[in-house]
């Protein structure tokens, strides 16, 4: 650790930076002080139980939510580090077009199921100012074969897809515009094993090829020992223990992170 | 549009074109704001009329506001100044308003209409009426309207061109062929109302005032004289709009929009232009040149 430290003179600036994120529904809490930061090119999970807040912390980084406390620095392309926060709802909605992904758990929250898988796609673009037609196209159908749909279903509604295709297709659509940045709430969740398996090993290539930062919310540790490089472990909207992946969940120190990694069935 | 709006003759008991005053300005403030944001889709207190919704209760209050004791009032319904709803409207403001109707695009001030723009240039000084069902170019794409008027404000237009992909991708066209949107002074994304696509040119850059009423959804929109109207469409699939092959069988023109006709149950079927004004100017004017039928077909 130390020596691939000082072969590095200067570590890359955080793309996102967290600092003391509170949010609570009345007196009902949602996530508490909450501090972290993801590196462009990490993937950091984010495990918990039901109700342990992180779909509360992951609304609040994208935007969906405002938080009460706490402030959320993104490194964007042209401004360098901006409390998003303080950002103007236009811009806030253009980063989360652009810069950023949102892969929701339920494929249909994140797609336009009359609108075709083409299209799907292509709605980015087009929403970035792209106005010729067989080029959209092209890149439409060049996303599809990488996240491995048959491209003879290129004109086909996601309603007539598979759950597994249809989630293929929300992270073709989001990767599009190769953000820098993608919030994923439960990637596989309601895929079955072996489509599981598939999308994880997708998804893996992708965010390496790209080098994009990934922040994966999920009750699954198998889908963060697969693609997560860092952990973090909530327990009642609070950060129990955080570390790198295999150090959290090969040797878990807080009791709760103990009990959630003894109790993955072991086939 | 005088000043002038005093009771009408006393025998009906209606106040001037139907409406109260407060009503009129009311609309009135709405046109101003809508001319003064080209495009822009102003909510207002929308009466109920004496007209069903969906025949042209948004149009009828516009018109209403702006109309005058001096004006020329023209009505037409797909082009047609004799069909029932044309008609029924026009008639509706001899009544309330007592004002000079007529036919004549040159000669009218204002012209209500439902899907059709006159085939004669408009002027300055003419004010067009358009009767419109779904104020809301996004609705089909995006049902909440929360979420669309957000769309309108930032100007997030690129899920509009999908559906313009939509049709390229199914049918290797754009097929929309009516209602097809535009962009109204390089800013807001608008519906025309139900026109075809082939009066879509005609609104830009057009001398007179073009007012947009929809009655139900309780929305004003305008576009102001010499205002550009930009219809949407792909780089490698430009805007174009219809053409026919052969011409009006009864005036003979190349350049005006065309209906089908069927004449009798055995298949026979004619084209005849659908501004009905325009063709019976032409007619006339054939039957009065001095001699050969070509001075029609020049005119």
């Amino acid at each position: 650790m130390t020596a691939s430290a000082l072969r590095k003179p200067a570590p890359k600036p955080p793309l996102l930076e967290v600092s003391g994120l509170s949010k609570s529904y009345g007196t009902q809490v949602g996530c508490r002080d909450i501090s972290f930061a993801v590196r462009p090119g990490e993937v950091l999970g984010i495990v918990g139980e039901s109700g342990s807040g992180k779909s509360t912390l992951l609304a609040c980084l994208s935007g969906r939510l405002q938080p009460d406390t706490g402030s959320i620095s993104y490194d964007m392309k042209d401004r360098g580090p901006v409390d998003i926060l303080t950002l103007c709802e236009p811009e806030r909605r253009r980063l989360a077009r652009t810069d950023w992904g949102i892969v929701h758990q339920n494929p249909r929250d994140g797609l336009r199921l009359d609108v075709s898988a083409g299209g799907n796609i292509g709605e980015r673009p087009m929403a970035l100012g792209a106005r010729h037609y067989g080029n959209i196209r092209t890149e439409a159908q060049d996303w599809l074969q990488k996240v491995e749909i048959d491209l003879a279903r290129t004109d086909d509604r996601p309603r007539t897809f598979s759950g597994g295709m249809q989630q293929r297709l929300q992270i073709a659509r989001n990767l599009v515009t190769r953000p820098r940045l993608v919030f994923m709430d439960e990637p596989t969740g309601g895929l079955d094993v072996s489509v599981q398996a598939r999308l994880l090993d997708l998804l893996r290539g992708l965010v390496r090829e790209l080098g994009v930062a990934a922040i994966i919310v999920t009750h699954d540790l198998a889908v963060v020992r697969l693609l997560a490089d860092r952990l973090m472990v909530m327990q009642r909207g609070r950060v129990i223990e955080e570390g790198l992946t295999d150090q959290v969940l090969d040797d878990p120190h807080h009791p709760y992170t103990q009990l959630l990694v003894s109790s993955v069935l072991q086939v | 549009m005088s000043a002038g709006t005093t009771m009408n003759h006393s025998d009906n008991g209606y106040n001037f074109a139907y409406l109260d005053e407060q009503t009129k300005r009311m609309i009135r403030r709405s046109l101003l704001k809508a001319l003064s944001i080209p495009g822009y889709q102003v909510p207002f207190g929308g009466r109920e009329m004496p007209l069903a919704y969906g025949w042209g209760t948004g149009g009828i209050q516009v018109t209403a506001a702006v109309i005058g004791p001096d004006d020329w009032l023209k009505v037409i319904d797909q082009g047609a100044d004799d069909t029932t709803n044309a008609v029924s409207i026009r008639r509706f403001f001899q009544t309330v308003a007592d004002v000079a109707v007529t036919e004549s695009t040159e000669v009218a001030t204002i012209i209500q209409t439902r899907h059709r723009i006159p085939e004669t240039p408009l002027k300055e000084g003419q004010v067009l009426v358009y009767q419109v069902p779904q104020p809301e170019p996004l609705q089909k794409i995006e049902p909440r309207e929360t979420e669309t008027r957000k769309m309108h404000a930032y100007a997030e237009y690129g899920a509009m061109q999908v559906t313009l992909y939509e049709d390229v991708a199914h049918f290797g066209r754009i097929a929309k062929t009516y209602d097809y949107p535009a962009i109204v002074n390089g800013r807001h994304l608008m519906s025309p109302s139900p026109i075809p696509k082939f009066d879509n040119p005609k609104m830009e850059n057009n001398p007179a005032i073009q007012l947009f009423g929809a009655g139900r959804e309780k929305r004003i929109y305008a576009v102001p004289p010499y205002t550009s109207v930009r219809s949407l469409d792909f780089d490698d699939h430009p805007f174009e709009v219809q053409t026919w092959k052969g011409s009006c069988a009864l005036c003979g023109s190349t350049t005006s929009y065309l209906d089908e006709m069927i004449t009798d149950d055995r298949g026979s079927r004619m084209f005849v232009c659908s501004d009905t004004d325009f063709c019976n100017t032409r007619q006339a004017e054939a039957a009065s040149a001095p001699d050969d039928k070509a001075a029609g077909e020049d005119a």
